[in-house]
């Protein structure tokens, strides 16, 4: 008789075992064939700058007697004003940028999806009060504001180790990008709250914290890593925006930001140093993007693609 | 506050410090923080005394009635130019998706919302200022800078000559997201119920596409433009440096580096207030397009 009962390892060793969400999510995204190539860019882009120090050149060296030097077999992308490899300042200068896009998604995320869950969980006048706060962020002419923050930020006075500090470009690009992820993650809140499955652990004595980041928090993942990439394709071009206009990153510590902006000064003379930096910028952006996209798709229970 | 309307007082070394406390109290500076601010209020909205640069020693406000004129033609030309790409562009793309024209655009937009501002301007100095010789005369294509040749001021016709790379650079992104955006809305408004009535009952498809399906797709736009507006500002201090312009996005830029803060804190007045006007016509403008809203 025994044998005759479903038991739920009878039906795992049965059929195959069900595919796992990653795995399920992996399938999904791998079809998205940009997003695929877009990944495998990255991955590269992320690998080169980390080999950085084998171009052989130094990111700050200066060498007056090869100034503005074209691009040749033994510099790629020709040098600058002081000599210096800009293939090799291009490398390290991807370090900075791509590490600030990285800390800055993060930091506006985590500030992002704690307003967000609060917001949305405890609804009422809490969410109220966090929204209103959101929206006075989101009027803001974040340009703006970003010039005079990284300004002020860089002249308070307990903070002068901080002074030239990529630390400083972060915390002001993070200040004034969580507001995307906020209102995204209180939308999931205020669905999910609801579901079933939260009143059945609440039920069981769960406290609000479990709640909140062992039941909706792992169900909300989709949306807020599509918003991951927003924010991270916008961390990476307000940076180089914020050192091209001389407020984020300060030479001679190179990003892809600053090589632009002293590439700018000398484009009468050398106008091929405007060319690398800039397609470094847009060539990471536009992978991250199409990332978000295939994301997007892969999270989607409602796109079906088609087997090619 | 970093530099500060004492800064250049504290640095001098024939001031005295007796000097500098009774300079401190003539301008205001020993009040509270709080009085000091619904005193500069009151100076700014009510009796329009906007103060004068540190740098300059002019009165702000007569150097931003200067450098608006500027910005308004830049938005303005660039603002309609957008509007002639986007639509047709993001319609083409609902009514037909993914057809050839649909992938098309796709890539565009894809491009467009990656490539940064500066970056494309810079090329477009590259190419059409350095490496391309203007065929109907001397010299280059377009301009790389400046809103007039010296000695021309005021002619239209070299105006225009000066907008053609500003406004590419500056419009390239602004259709890429737009007209994405307005894709997806009018498939969305292609779905529903009411286009199928009208479609039923004998509309031509140019009557339902324009008449019914645009009207309707084109509210949520006026809403992600409207609250754009900052966003947009930004980008005009990239736009504005880049190519020289004398807009009020460069003034700000060179007021931020020299610590000028009367010139900061009036443009960021002006923007909060051009942000708060657009806002009121997208306001009104949702009741032309959906007539179902109605201010009484």
């Amino acid at each position: 008789m025994t044998d005759t009962v479903l038991t739920t390892e009878s039906i795992y060793s049965a059929s195959s075992r069900p595919e796992s969400l990653t795995a399920l999510i992996w399938r999904r995204f791998r079809r998205h064939r940009l997003a695929l190539i877009s990944a495998i860019t990255l991955l590269l882009m992320v690998l080169l700058v980390t080999a950085a120090p084998l171009s052989g050149y130094s990111a700050t060296e200066q060498d007056p007697k090869n100034e503005f030097a074209q691009p040749s077999a033994e510099h790629w992308f020709g040098t600058d004003e002081l000599g210096r490899d800009v293939f090799t300042r291009i490398l390290y200068g991807g370090r900075i940028s791509l590490a600030v896009g990285i800390f800055s998604t993060l930091f506006s995320l985590a500030i992002g999806i704690v307003i967000g869950a609060l917001s949305g969980y405890y609804a009422g006048w809490i969410d109220n009060l966090l929204m209103r706060i959101t929206d006075t962020f989101l009027i803001l002419p974040v340009v703006f504001v970003l010039i005079l923050f990284s300004a002020l930020l860089r002249e308070l006075p307990g903070l002068a180790e901080f002074r030239n500090s990529v630390w400083t470009v972060i915390v002001a690009i993070s200040a004034f990008a969580w507001m995307l992820p906020a209102r995204i993650a209180r939308g999931l809140f205020l669905v999910l709250r609801e579901k079933e499955f939260v009143s059945a652990s609440r039920a069981l004595g769960a406290s609000d914290a479990r709640l909140i980041f062992l039941r909706i928090l792992p169900n909300s993942i989709g949306p807020l890593l599509v918003s991951a990439t927003l924010e991270m394709a916008y961390a990476i071009i307000t940076e180089s925006g914020l050192s091209y206009l001389g407020f984020g990153i300060q030479p001679p510590t190179p990003s892809w930001g600053n090589i632009l902006e002293s590439a700018q000064i000398h484009v009468f003379r050398a106008p091929w140093l405007a060319v690398f930096p800039g397609l470094m910028i847009f060539i990471t952006v536009m992978a991250i993007n199409f990332i978000g996209d295939g994301l997007r798709d892969a999270f989607d229970p409602y796109v079906i693609h088609t087997e090619k | 506050m970093p530099g500060g309307p004492l800064a250049q007082a504290e640095r001098n070394p024939n001031v005295t410090p007796e000097q500098l406390a009774a300079l401190r109290v003539r301008l205001g500076l020993d009040q509270p923080l709080p009085i000091q601010y619904v005193k500069w209020i009151k100076a700014f909205v009510l009796e329009g005394d906007w103060g004068y640069s540190i740098k300059f020693r002019r009165p702000v406000a007569a150097m931003i009635q200067e450098r608006m004129p500027a910005t308004l033609i830049l938005f303005g030309i660039g603002f309609i130019i957008m509007l002639i790409f986007a639509i047709p562009m993001g319609v083409y793309s609902a009514i037909k998706p993914y057809s050839f024209f649909d992938n098309l655009i796709t890539t565009f937009s894809f491009a467009g919302q990656s490539v940064p501002v500066y970056w494309l301007g810079l090329i477009l100095i590259v190419i059409f200022y350095l490496n391309i010789q203007n065929p109907f005369g001397e010299g280059s294509m377009f301009p790389a800078g400046g809103m007039y040749t010296v000695g021309k001021e005021g002619n239209t016709l070299d105006l225009i000559w000066h907008l053609v790379l500003p406004i590419t650079a500056m419009t390239f992104s602004w259709i890429a997201w737009y007209s994405r955006f307005l894709r997806s809305s009018m498939r969305d408004t292609l779905n529903e119920d009411y286009i199928r009535t009208a479609r039923a009952k004998g509309l031509s498809l140019h009557a339902v596409h324009f008449r019914h399906a645009l009207r309707n797709a084109l509210l949520p736009l006026v809403t992600l433009i409207a609250l754009d507006l900052p966003t947009v500002f930004g980008g005009a201090v990239f736009i504005e440096t880049i190519f020289a312009w004398p807009g009020m996005g460069r003034l700000f830029w060179d007021a931020a580096r020299g610590r000028d803060y009367p010139i900061l804190l009036a443009v960021m007045m002006i923007y909060a207030a051009l942000t708060l006007l657009f806002n009121l016509i997208a306001d009104i403008f949702y009741g032309f397009l959906d007539p179902r809203i109605r201010y009484d």
